[in-house]
């Protein structure tokens, strides 16, 4: 099926959240947050590095402090521009400022089983499937862990996870699954089999990490061991703030942005310190806390105005940014999903966030829906299409065919209406059908998405794996597991 | 005497005596607007005038503190108060409380508890939210708890479960990798021999009633204010 990706590129919208002199106060902010208030890197290893680096470290409370000129100075040392590569040269992600790209949302726990539509527990099966229907649709650029293979060791879930989408997917893989130092060397072997060495990685890795900060202000410290084995080896690796407003942060949409922008910067500069020129990316999710129960949302006006404003930052540092949308709260494809999902992901990417997280799950990323993530991508469709704008020459005006036309005329029976109608957005999922066929099958959206992906799961199988490859992983992963094989 | 106005946060307006108040029951009155103003130290304040009084604590508590705890409860219930009164007013309360335990104990009187509750985020995880706010809430509705933090090892959880003699282990988990350790606890209290003098309640993100079901576990919810009402049904407190 599709080999083309479709990204939003040289975009004809914009629009700005924050101010320069806005971000400049953020960034003095956060500056002064890591210096005096500190952050937690509870890793021997980490803490033993940020000494080394003159950072002022409390071994008891694992609080680093690090003045202000140390952080600015590394994360200097950051790749503003680089790849994310895929098994298949063609599907390549340039991450330049100039592209948007979609992945799958990750990490669920069920899944709405696409045969009986129950919610189950997710299991490997899943993981594979679900790279398989990405691989097949043009929104989707990259694959993240969509769910989580409970049905495999926690010690190499990750593992079994990458080996699944891998063999279902020629596109990039951005895990978010693997958080511990021995995942995360096995799955640089994996990545480099893949790649085809050691060079071949470091040039054109076809696996990228992100690891999530433990807000407020805090690392976890496999995450930490997990980013530098992938940073040593030439992976794109980001952190992932997901501070909540009320809990794990502020309540104030200020503070949160800063809390979190301390965080990120905190590890982005501890990665560049210890291997400069890490291609490392900016990766966010910040969100409110329900003020009724405490619990994490998964959209609301809050999470809209993040979505633009943390590209906004991460532009000013420099670094491309993987950026927390869609991932509605509601648990089924309904209202709520559609619109939190479509002014998540088009407030992230009217800013040009450069990958956006992602399609599919509900209930604040904790259930697959095959459904919800192809209707995600007629989001992301109609996003695109809006981020074109509105082109005003003298093709467009047609002057000469509005004068032909002339009054009371019609528009059809004109060849600039043929030469021009693939301007007009042909949706997929959009119910536009007449009311009494609507009343026949009001569940046309939702059945004509699930039987899109069933059509795929039954038809598309994307270029396999050569044999000796899943041979490798299979190794790799016994030998994580304490096997023989 | 002084007449003030105290700004309480997000309810009405209120005019009290806040200075030389020796009178009871304006002070029980003055405790409770502590409570409800989420105010800790203020609630301290209070807490040790009562004892320099020679005020009953179990009288300070019960016919004063107690009623700010009811008053944001009531108000959260009706959603016109929010999580963060809530949560203020539980460490209201637990300020006042921290001052009148030890003239408790020295009166030899015992304040009234739902029952005793441990808590902690499992081994190997360090996501500490979530249930630190079900910890707050348990026991601003009149639970005792003990938070044991996060990244707690299986055997101590178990081990302070029996040596606080808990009524409910409360277990919270946010990684699918990391809410096996739930099931490890469990097991961990039946090799100690006490699984069938405790409660087990899980929670987390990934933590559904299918696993609390799977794993033997007694109670679950997916959000604090569901914490405190299945851990009341769990001891018939209800």
């Amino acid at each position: 099926m599709s080999k083309q990706i479709k990204s939003v590129t040289d975009p004809n919208l914009s629009m700005a959240v924050l101010s320069a002199s806005d971000i400049e106060k953020i960034h003095e902010a956060t500056l002064e947050i890591i210096e005096r208030t500190g952050v937690r890197f509870p890793s021997k290893r980490a803490l033993a590095l940020w000494e080394e680096y003159g950072a002022q470290v409390d071994h008891d409370t694992q609080v680093v402090r690090v003045k202000t000129e140390i952080i600015e100075e590394a994360i200097e040392e950051g790749e503003p521009e680089y790849v994310l590569a895929a098994r298949d040269r063609d599907q390549d992600l340039p991450l330049d400022g100039n592209h948007v790209f979609v992945g799958t949302d990750g990490c669920g726990v069920q899944v709405v089983d696409l045969e009986t539509n129950e919610v189950r527990t997710s299991r490997l099966q899943d993981v594979g499937e679900i790279a398989r229907v990405a691989d097949a649709l043009e929104e989707v650029a990259f694959n993240w862990t969509a769910v989580s293979a409970q049905d495999r060791p926690p010690e190499s879930r990750g593992l079994h996870e990458l080996s699944a989408i891998w063999q279902n997917s020629t596109k990039h893989v951005q895990t978010e699954s693997v958080y511990s130092e021995q995942e995360a060397r096995a799955a640089v072997e994996m990545a480099k089999i893949v790649a085809g060495g050691n060079e071949a990685l470091s040039e054109r890795s076809p696996l990228s990490i992100m690891q999530c900060t433990a807000s407020p202000l805090g690392h976890d410290g496999g995450s930490l061991d997990a980013a530098l084995v992938a940073a040593e080896a030439g992976l794109p690796v980001g952190f992932m703030t997901m501070a909540a407003s009320l809990t794990t942060a502020p309540a104030t949409l200020a503070g949160t942005l800063a809390v979190g922008n301390a965080e990120v910067l905190s590890a982005a500069a501890l990665l560049q310190l210890t291997y400069p020129g890490t291609k490392f990316f900016y990766a966010a999710a910040q969100t409110a806390s329900d003020l009724r129960t405490g619990a994490y949302t998964g959209g609301g006006p809050e999470d809209f105005l993040y979505g633009a404003a943390t590209n906004e930052l991460a532009d000013f540092y420099d670094m491309p940014l993987s950026m927390g949308a869609f991932a509605t709260g509601a648990k089924a494809p309904d209202w709520q999903a559609g619109l939190e999902n479509a002014l998540s992901s088009f407030m992230a990417t009217i800013s040009m966030s450069d990958m956006l997280l992602g399609v599919g799950l509900l209930h604040g990323s904790r259930i697959w829906s095959y459904e919800q993530m192809l209707m995600d991508c007629e989001i992301f469709a109609i996003v695109h299409k809006m981020m074109g704008g509105i082109v005003i020459d003298d093709e467009t005006l047609a002057l000469d065919v509005i004068h032909a036309a002339g009054p009371g005329g019609n528009y059809l029976t004109q060849k600039h209406t043929m030469d021009n109608m693939r301007e007009v957005f042909v949706p997929k999922y959009l119910d536009r059908r007449p009311f009494e066929t609507w009343e026949q099958d009001p569940d046309f959206a939702r059945r004509t998405a699930r039987e899109k992906a069933r059509e795929i799961l039954a038809t598309h199988q994307p270029e396999p794996l050569d044999s000796r490859i899943t041979a490798e992983f299979d190794r790799i992963i016994a030998s994580v597991e304490g096997k023989q094989v | 005497v002084l007449q003030s106005t105290v700004k309480s946060r997000g309810f009405q307006e209120k005019h009290i005596f806040i200075l030389e108040i020796d009178m009871t029951d304006e002070m029980f009155g003055v405790m409770a607007q502590a409570i409800i103003d989420g105010d800790p130290d203020r609630a301290a304040q209070l807490a040790q005038q009562a004892v320099d009084q020679g005020i009953d604590p179990l009288e300070a508590i019960n016919a004063g503190f107690i009623k700010g705890v009811d008053h944001v409860g009531d108000a959260f219930s009706r959603a016109e108060a929010f999580i963060p009164q809530l949560v203020m007013a539980g460490e209201a309360m637990k300020a006042a409380i921290a001052v009148l335990e030890p003239e408790l104990e020295r009166q030899g009187q015992k304040r009234e508890v739902l029952g005793k509750v441990v808590m902690a985020t499992v081994e190997g995880d360090i996501h500490d939210i979530g249930k630190t706010l079900v910890a707050t809430m348990l026991s601003a509705s009149g639970f005792e708890v003990y938070d044991l933090g996060a990244d707690v090892p299986v055997a101590v959880v178990a081990n302070k479960a029996r040596e606080f003699e808990a009524d409910i282990v409360g277990l919270s988990a946010l990684l699918t990798t990391t809410m096996l350790k739930q099931k490890a606890v469990i097991e961990a209290l039946e090799d100690l021999g006490i699984r069938d003098k405790v409660y087990v309640m899980v929670g987390g993100s990934p933590v559904t009633r299918k696993w609390q079901e799977n794993i033997g576990a007694d109670g679950f919810s997916e959000d604090a204010t569901g914490a405190v009402i299945a851990a009341k049904e769990l001891l018939g407190k209800s």
